[in-house]
């Protein structure tokens, strides 16, 4: 470090690539970060789907042999992992990445370098967890990884989980510290809080969960990798260990987690219903403090995951309470979009109905949730098919289909081009139609006494008819996604242009060409309204109706019109090798400290190497 | 697209939201022998009770917000493309009455809430008390006043309250019969207590609902609830020793392997303090299932179970022994003699 | 941290808050590690006294030594507050005497922890012995961690001011790298207190 001098390239020649392989694997921008969460977290909802598949299956009837018990452990649990970790947190942070410098008027996130590490961190994290097929059987304990089983499990595949997920976990927490400066600091002139479209506060929000949620599930993790590999005792009852603990650690994570699941939909559609009913947002600050109330009611609810584990009436009458009046808050959003819709003037769009489809189901999983709260009640509901079908409601009826609303809402914003109303009706109806056939029958499942997590199940209990219905529904969202698939396929090279501003939409991303050049902005907007875009095009009448701003108003002011030449004058962050490469070496810590503990080493150095490289280069070369 | 499809559309899965509501109570009131919804004890009708109050409040809810979001779709469809609808960005009154509704009506089902949970904790005094310690993947049953000790099957007297102790020995479990009480867990180290109640004597099928690995979903059991003057009898059968083998017979040698895991009173006193290993077979032929619950307690199964049990409960801590068939036979009509 | 060997190219635009981003993202970063240390000395508290073996707190602790050990850590608070001051007057030969010190000190409690464990362990209390080893040595074990990482961070600033890149311009460095280290101390009277003192 002391013998570096300032005029020495340090270590590698600064990458420079703009096109072709070397270009991604260097990228800082983060656009091309936002599209490779998102094609990567594709392709892992993909994995994590014919996982879901391969149980349907074998739950189609009774007593099937198709999976053994032993890969039937595994698959559950890899797809409760891959759905959470690999795919709706990353769809989310696609999403953050591509669109909140450009929804705040900036140029690019607070720490670019930062961002292409958690990227990597990711995918590296990712494709470790998925490695453990490969060597010697992948986690077998659940997604939840309850102790003290946990600590028992033979194989290696436990420490596949506690470590993966340490390291998708700190991919998290550096781009929540990343998101978090980004929005507070990176803000458009005349852009202030209360002004920021409801996505980027949801976003704000979610990156203050992370941060604080992420180091609990780290001492969790520590705690078990700690006991499976080095011998300490935290979970071992004979020694005074109490498997409680994790619960609490986990659920403490795991309760705020839930909500940075779903907080990105709930903004993702909080801007689509406004555009697609020409009305501004019911109750902006409603919308917003409810959110933020979300986030911090989130904090005081986990014990509703541990009602049947005895911690005493006091304590779960206490958690009963704050877990129904979390609804209240939920409740608000959903009366606000559908004031938003009141008196609008809707077209049904792709993005649109997927926005719709999320408030519908999101009420049945809402109401679920409510009935979680009955403490006696729950009961008989915990850790059975109905507790399966109340999170797949949320999660995928409700996370899910807000995330889908967005994909078809900014696809022409990222690639320039429309996706087909046509497929995209056809992908929206199979989705809905396959996804109630799959997880409704699980309500009456569970409140018959079917319970998770069973490989199998006995004949004339009442299970087999919707046990298959719910396999025929599953195959029809898998049809869903491949029309989703053929539609992406078809619409990046052949799909209609979109313009700027295809939508008539309100934010400022859409004050962008599609796609945006390189630098977002040519000139930094300078904000005057919420919903800045649409107050650039519309004015209100005396009658609080709108009318045009000029003559065919579309795409408002002069800043970066299609076709201006390039601008040189515009410092942009440098491509750099260095984030991949100190992301390469932490999973090598991984298979050090499962495998040959010198490999751990080396996994070290590779990550001081990266970082000493990324501290001694520039943001930026002249 | 035609303009009132959506809206037509939309109309039909609301339908076909409320046909399924009907299906689900249709479903749900049959007794069969893991419903929850058809309570045969007064635990499991209190909850029962608390759950359809809520269902019918919620069910109101979703008729009500999912009708008039289904109507303002309809109605404020785009008819023509330069529409200009009315710019409203909010109303507080609205704001506070939809806060307060909600909270009011929630208000109102913590207090029913709140009273069952109170009511439901613990045990009363007097009932009988049964000991659970749950076992990978099997549960053994304690009767510590009647000094009774068996496996997978819980004998109790009918309408009588009766007490249950959970404990475990290796992981987290849950104790879970749908029809008589909600599930309890098992934590090691910790010790809940249960109440339970049955109504009427019959079998109730209960079911451990925590994940506790490889045969989580094999590991079942079963609680009777017998007339008073049958439970006595069960209970004085169940404290008798077994009757030893014929001396010199080629099951004498056989069952000494069993008597490394299993206790049979009668044969052997297992060392005090020694962990069990595998359940109480004293009273094994009495028994409706074996495996933990998972396979009827008939001869041919027992000798399937013989043959090779990691087949049968992956996982399983008992061994394939390798067992002839003559040894085989040999044990399931002594194990089965075991009544 | 972002080197400046290219000031023009680097100089950070204003922002919407008037924070620096770094300075920013290292307040949230810390805020992110309270709960990392609330968890694990939330873990010690609830497992205090559930040791089922010895050897057991009041055993093993030597509150003298770990006093002027942890005396020590504080009085490298004060030595980091005159480093910033130093560069901030712009006074290169105090900031490294001042950087140093502060690193020394922190090897000095880092040593200490060492020799500390090692006792424990020849008396007895390791990781897999009992509960409160367990707690004891992932708890103060995190710790010692944090400060070691501090440690190197302090050295990689006393090399830049000895060849000369770190000037009163980047006086935030410091600053930086202040925030984290009193950070950790002020972790450390934390689990100094409910770790040692408290009986």
């Amino acid at each position: 470090m002391a013998i570096a001098v300032p005029t020495r390239r340090p270590f590698f020649r600064r990458p420079s690539a703009t096109h072709g392989l070397a270009s991604w694997l260097t990228t800082v921008d983060h656009k091309r970060i936002g599209i490779l969460y998102g094609v990567t977290a594709f392709l892992f909802l993909l994995i994590g789907g014919i996982e879901a598949l391969l149980i349907r299956i074998q739950l189609a009837v009774p007593e099937n042999t198709f999976l053994t018990f032993d890969e039937y452990n595994q698959i559950f649990t890899m797809h409760g992992v891959t759905m959470i970790f690999l795919v709706v947190m990353p769809l989310g942070a696609a999403f953050f990445n591509y669109l909140i410098p450009l929804q705040i008027g900036a140029r690019d996130v607070a720490f670019p370098r930062l961002n292409a590490f958690s990227y990597w961190t990711f995918l590296l994290g990712g494709l470790f967890l998925y490695s453990s097929f490969f060597l010697g059987g992948s986690p077998d304990g659940g997604w939840f990884g309850y102790a003290n089983l946990s600590t028992e499990l033979p194989g290696p595949g436990m420490d596949f989980y506690a470590i993966g997920l340490q390291i998708v976990g700190l991919s998290s927490l550096v781009a929540a510290v990343n998101f978090i400066v980004t929005i507070l600091n990176e803000r458009a002139p005349g852009l202030s809080l209360m002004r920021m479209p409801v996505f980027t506060w949801m976003t704000l929000v979610v990156q203050f969960l992370l941060l604080f949620a992420l180091p609990v599930l780290a001492i969790a993790l520590f705690q078990l990798t700690f006991d499976r590999l080095f011998g300490t005792l935290f979970f071992q009852p004979q020694a005074g260990g109490d498997p409680i603990l994790w619960q609490h650690l986990f659920w403490l994570f795991g309760h705020p987690e839930v909500y940075v699941l779903i907080l990105p939909a709930m903004g993702i559609v909080s801007e689509v219903l406004p555009v697609f009913s020409r009305k501004p947002l019911f109750g902006y600050a409603a919308v917003v403090f409810s959110g933020i109330a979300i986030g911090f009611m989130g904090w005081g609810v986990w014990a509703h995951h541990m009602f049947t584990v005895g911690l005493g009436p006091v304590a779960n009458a206490a958690f009963a309470l704050s877990t129904m009046f979390i609804a209240v808050p939920t409740g608000v959003k959903i009366f606000n979009w559908m004031g938003t819709v009141w008196g609008g003037s809707i077209r049904f769009t792709t993005p649109m109905l997927f926005a719709i489809g999320f408030v519908a189901m999101f009420i049945i999983g809402g109401l679920s949730g409510v009935t979680h709260a009955i403490v006696p009640s729950d009961m008989q509901q915990q850790d059975t098919y109905y507790v399966v079908a109340h999170f797949h409601y949320v999660l995928f009826g409700g996370a899910l289909f807000g995330l889908f609303s967005g994909a078809y809402y900014w696809f022409p914003k990222v690639t320039g081009r429309m996706l087909s109303e046509g497929w995209g009706k056809l992908h929206f109806w199979l989705m809905l139609i396959g996804f109630n056939l799959t997880f409704g029958p699980f309500h009456i499942l569970g409140l018959q006494g079917m319970r998770r997590r069973v490989p199998t199940y006995p004949e004339g209990v009442g299970w087999d008819f919707w046990n298959f219905v719910s396999t025929v529904g599953s195959f029809i969202i898998a049809a869903s996604i491949l029309a989703f698939m053929i539609n992406v396929i078809r619409s990046v090279t052949r799909g209609r242009e979109a313009g700027a501003d295809p939508w008539d939409a309100r934010t400022l991303e859409w004050l962008t060409p599609s796609p945006p050049p390189h630098y977002n902005f040519a000139e930094v907007p300078v904000v005057r309204h919420r919903d800045e875009v649409w107050h650039r095009k519309y004015a209100e009448d005396e009658r609080g109706r709108p009318v045009p701003v000029v003559a065919g108003a579309s795409n408002g002011h002069d800043d970066s019109e299609e076709g201006e030449e390039e601008h040189h004058d515009i410092h942009m962050p440098d491509p750099s090798f260095f984030p991949l490469l100190a992301s390469l070496g932490i999973p090598v810590i991984g298979y050090g400290l499962i495998f040959w503990w010198p490999l751990a080493i080396v996994g070290g150095l590779i990550v001081l190497g990266g970082l000493f490289g990324w501290s001694l280069e520039p943001v930026a070369e002249e | 697209m035609t303009r009132s499809s959506p809206a037509k559309r939309a109309r039909l899965i609301w339908l076909a939201l409320s046909a399924g509501a009907l299906l689900l109570l249709a479903a749900c009131t049959q007794d069969y022998d893991y419903n929850s919804l058809a309570p045969a004890g007064p635990v499991a009708e209190k909850q029962a009770d608390l759950f359809f109050l809520v269902f019918w409040i919620a069910t109101g809810v979703f008729v009500v917000v999912e009708g008039l979001l289904v109507f303002a779709l309809f109605r404020f469809r785009r008819r023509s493309s330069n529409e200009t609808p009315k710019q409203i960005h909010g109303n507080t009154r609205l704001e506070i009455l939809w806060t307060i509704v909600p909270a009011l009506l929630l208000a109102g089902v913590a207090v029913p809430t709140i009273g069952t949970i109170f009511d439901l904790s613990g045990c009363p005094e007097g009932g009988v008390e049964v000991e659970v310690v749950g076992h990978q993947w099997w549960w053994e049953v304690n009767y510590p006043e009647l000094q009774i000790t068996t496996a997978n099957e819980i004998h109790v007297p009918a309408r009588e309250p009766v007490c249950i102790t959970l404990k475990s020995e290796d992981v987290n479990h849950s104790w879970w019969v749908p029809r008589l009480a909600g599930k309890q867990d098992l934590v090691p180290g910790r010790t809940i207590e249960l109440q339970i109640e049955a109504n009427q004597p019959g079998v109730y099928q209960g079911e451990c609902a925590e994940y506790c690995g490889l045969s989580h979903g094999i590991m079942l059991f079963q609680v009777i609830a017998d007339e008073r003057a049958d439970f006595d009898a069960w209970a004085e059968e169940q404290g008798r020793p077994a009757a030893p083998p014929a001396p010199g017979s080629e099951v004498e040698t056989t069952i000494q392997q069993c008597l490394q895991c299993h206790a049979i009173a009668g044969l052997s006193e297992p060392p005090p303090g020694a962990p069990i290993e595998g359940p109480d077979l004293t009273h094994v032929g009495s028994r409706r299932t074996i495996v933990g619950g998972w396979l009827e307690n008939t001869p041919q199964e027992l000798a399937r179970w013989l043959r090779n049990p990691p087949g049968v409960k992956p996982g399983s801590k008992m061994p394939n022994y390798r067992l002839t068939d003559e040894q085989i036979e040999d044990l399931v009509e002594y194990l089965g003699s075991l009544e | 941290m972002a080197a400046s060997a290219h000031p023009q190219a680097v100089q950070p635009p204003p922002t919407a808050t008037g924070l620096d981003n770094r300075k920013l993202g290292m307040w949230a970063f810390l805020g992110s590690e309270c709960l990392f240390f609330g968890a694990l000395i939330s873990t010690y508290l609830l497992y205090r006294g559930r040791s089922v073996q010895g050897p057991f707190p009041n055993e093993v602790y030597d509150i003298p030594y770990t006093s002027v050990s942890s005396g020590v850590l504080l009085m490298s608070s004060v030595t980091m507050v005159l480093a910033l001051n130093a560069i901030q007057r712009g006074d290169d030969r105090r900031l490294r005497a001042w950087l140093l010190a502060t690193a020394l000190l922190g090897i000095t409690f880092v040593g200490g922890q060492v020799f500390e464990f090692t006792v424990f362990v020849r008396e007895g209390l390791t990781l897999s012995r009992n509960l409160f080893g367990s707690s004891f040595f992932v708890l103060t074990g995190f710790h010692g961690a944090h400060v070691t990482v501090g440690i190197l961070m302090l050295l990689t600033l006393f090399g830049q001011s000895l060849v000369g890149r770190l000037t009163v311009e980047n006086a935030l460095r410091v600053e930086l790298v202040g925030l984290y280290w009193h950070f950790v101390d002020i972790v450390w009277i934390v689990i100094f207190t409910v770790v040692y003192l408290i009986p």
